[in-house]
């Protein structure tokens, strides 16, 4: 079950799988949870990134199919801006953290839509192949601004939802510093800087696609759950 | 067999239990403190147990759960035995946890209760710290508090499944600067292994070197910069931890 990822002909050359997302970036997104921010069970709005895993079993290729687990029945599609860190990111100061990042890709992260940001249970977040990345990985030379990148989705063709990177709770240069003052990224690791509001969603049976400014658009199809069970043993 | 992973002389060796100490696979023996100790397998997907045994659940005041409390850990988390573990300046309230770590074999999905133990490579032991000053209600148990960099300490010993049996009743124990702090025994686990392997497999592939920590039982307290943190299951190991301030690390 090894996902081939991205190589690209600079450094660090190979992603290493790990990959962190980030809720409620988008301003619009925390806006949209109106007062409930302050009412139980959160009784205040984050402080911290609100920082999440996709696991190794997630990653997924360009149109490599996405299943759709039957009880969902369909997948937000979580458009984002990934950064690819080239180097060893500790501590990193905002004003230096672009320096940190060696290019950028699409990451498509696909959750199960869930209405509770308390506790929610990781089988909406790190269902298998839910996290797609590619086509290709991007030098910043070709990025004139990250936050400023217009986001498009597709369903079926359809255009379905068109934002942009800009209005982050954290810019991407803010949330680098922000996650690297208590977690190192290491060369090859990605970060998402966070879906907008208002995310599409999408059932098995259709083609989702995500396209941003000058990183190409990144498309799989969604299908029903296979049923094979405990293949790794007779 | 028990197996560790040390860097000694300029290499990464494969170690095994030795009475004056550890033994490399080359044939060198050396003493427990002359070797840096990493995780002893090459770790894939970190899942973590929150609330797993009912005494902590308890103590933490959290009721009843409807399914397993799962949280996942990025590689920077991790350590090995005998290594330092940062605790920030003004901080609150830092513990350990004492977790039994099964480390999983064979790959697969949808991996019947019946089937779980099969596709269990071994055991190690796991300290997982958490910082309770920065606990949020979103996305809990959040980031800031459980991934931490070096807070995830893994070993000292990988011991093969098939030493320790089907059934699996350990004694864990916890010790601060020699005085035991916290007690349990796996046979109290909410979830145990099998229904954990089933649950998680359900919707998410399990590979080779994934590894799950099954959960702390109560008896968390405070630790400050230079205790010594040993947690310890019976059969597996003895893994030592020590914390230190920020000066250490530049800060």
């Amino acid at each position: 079950m090894t996902v081939p990822l991205p190589s690209f002909s600079f450094a660090p050359y190979r992603l290493t799988g790990t990959v962190y997302g980030v809720l409620l970036n988008h301003a619009g997104a925390l806006a949209a949870l109106g007062e409930t921010v302050n009412a139980r069970p959160y009784l205040a709005p984050p402080t911290a990134p609100v920082l999440y895993v996709k696991p190794r079993n997630t990653l997924s290729a360009p149109h490599q199919p996405i299943e759709v687990p039957e009880d969902a029945p369909h997948l937000l599609i979580g458009a984002n801006l990934g950064a690819v860190i080239g180097r060893t990111a500790c501590r990193v100061a905002a004003e230096q953290a672009l320096s940190y990042v060696a290019g950028y890709v699409i990451v498509n992260d696909l959750s199960v839509p869930h209405a509770s940001y308390f506790r929610p249970s990781i089988r909406f977040i790190a269902r298998d192949g839910t996290c797609s990345i590619g086509p290709s990985v991007v030098d910043p030379e070709h990025i004139a601004d990250p936050d400023a990148l217009r986001v498009r989705v597709y369903v079926d063709g359809r255009l379905m939802q068109t934002t942009d990177t800009s209005q982050r709770l954290r810019p991407l240069e803010r949330l680098i510093a922000d996650v690297t003052e208590f977690m190192t990224l290491a060369p090859g690791d990605i970060l998402m800087l966070g879906a907008s509001a208002g995310a599409p969603t999408a059932c098995a049976g259709q083609r989702v696609s995500v396209a941003i400014d000058g990183l190409g658009q990144l498309e799989n199809p969604l299908v029903v759950e296979r049923e094979t069970v405990d293949a790794g043993l007779s | 067999m028990k197996r560790a992973r040390v860097a000694y002389a300029g290499a990464i060796h494969e170690a095994t239990p030795h009475a004056g100490g550890l033994q490399l696979a080359d044939g060198r023996v050396l003493a427990e403190d002359s070797v840096v100790w990493l995780p002893p397998f090459d770790v894939g997907t970190v899942i973590a147990l929150g609330l797993n045994y009912a005494d902590h659940a308890k103590e933490l005041a959290f009721g009843r759960q409807e399914e397993p409390l799962v949280f996942l850990k990025g590689p920077g988390a991790l350590i090995g035995h005998r290594g330092q573990t940062r605790r920030p300046a003004g901080v609150r309230f830092m513990h350990y946890e004492c977790e039994l770590a099964v480390v999983v074999g064979a790959a697969g999905r949808r991996i019947t209760k019946a089937d779980a133990m099969r596709h269990v490579a071994g055991y190690t032991v796991a300290n997982d710290y958490a910082i309770r000053d920065y606990l949020e209600n979103w996305y809990r148990p959040n980031l800031r508090v459980k991934n931490r960099d070096g807070c995830t300490v893994l070993g000292p010993w990988l011991v093969d499944a098939v030493d320790l049996g089907a059934k699996i009743e350990l004694d864990l124990r916890t010790t601060v600067n020699g005085t035991l702090t916290q007690e349990g025994n796996t046979r109290d686990l909410v979830h145990d292994i099998p229904t954990l392997i089933e649950y998680l497999s359900g919707f998410m592939t399990l590979s080779t070197g994934d590894v799950i920590l099954t959960g702390t039982p109560e008896g968390v307290v405070n630790v400050n910069p230079g205790d010594e943190v040993v947690t310890e299951i019976e059969g597996i190991g003895r893994l030592v931890n020590t914390i230190v301030d920020d000066a250490v690390f530049g800060r």
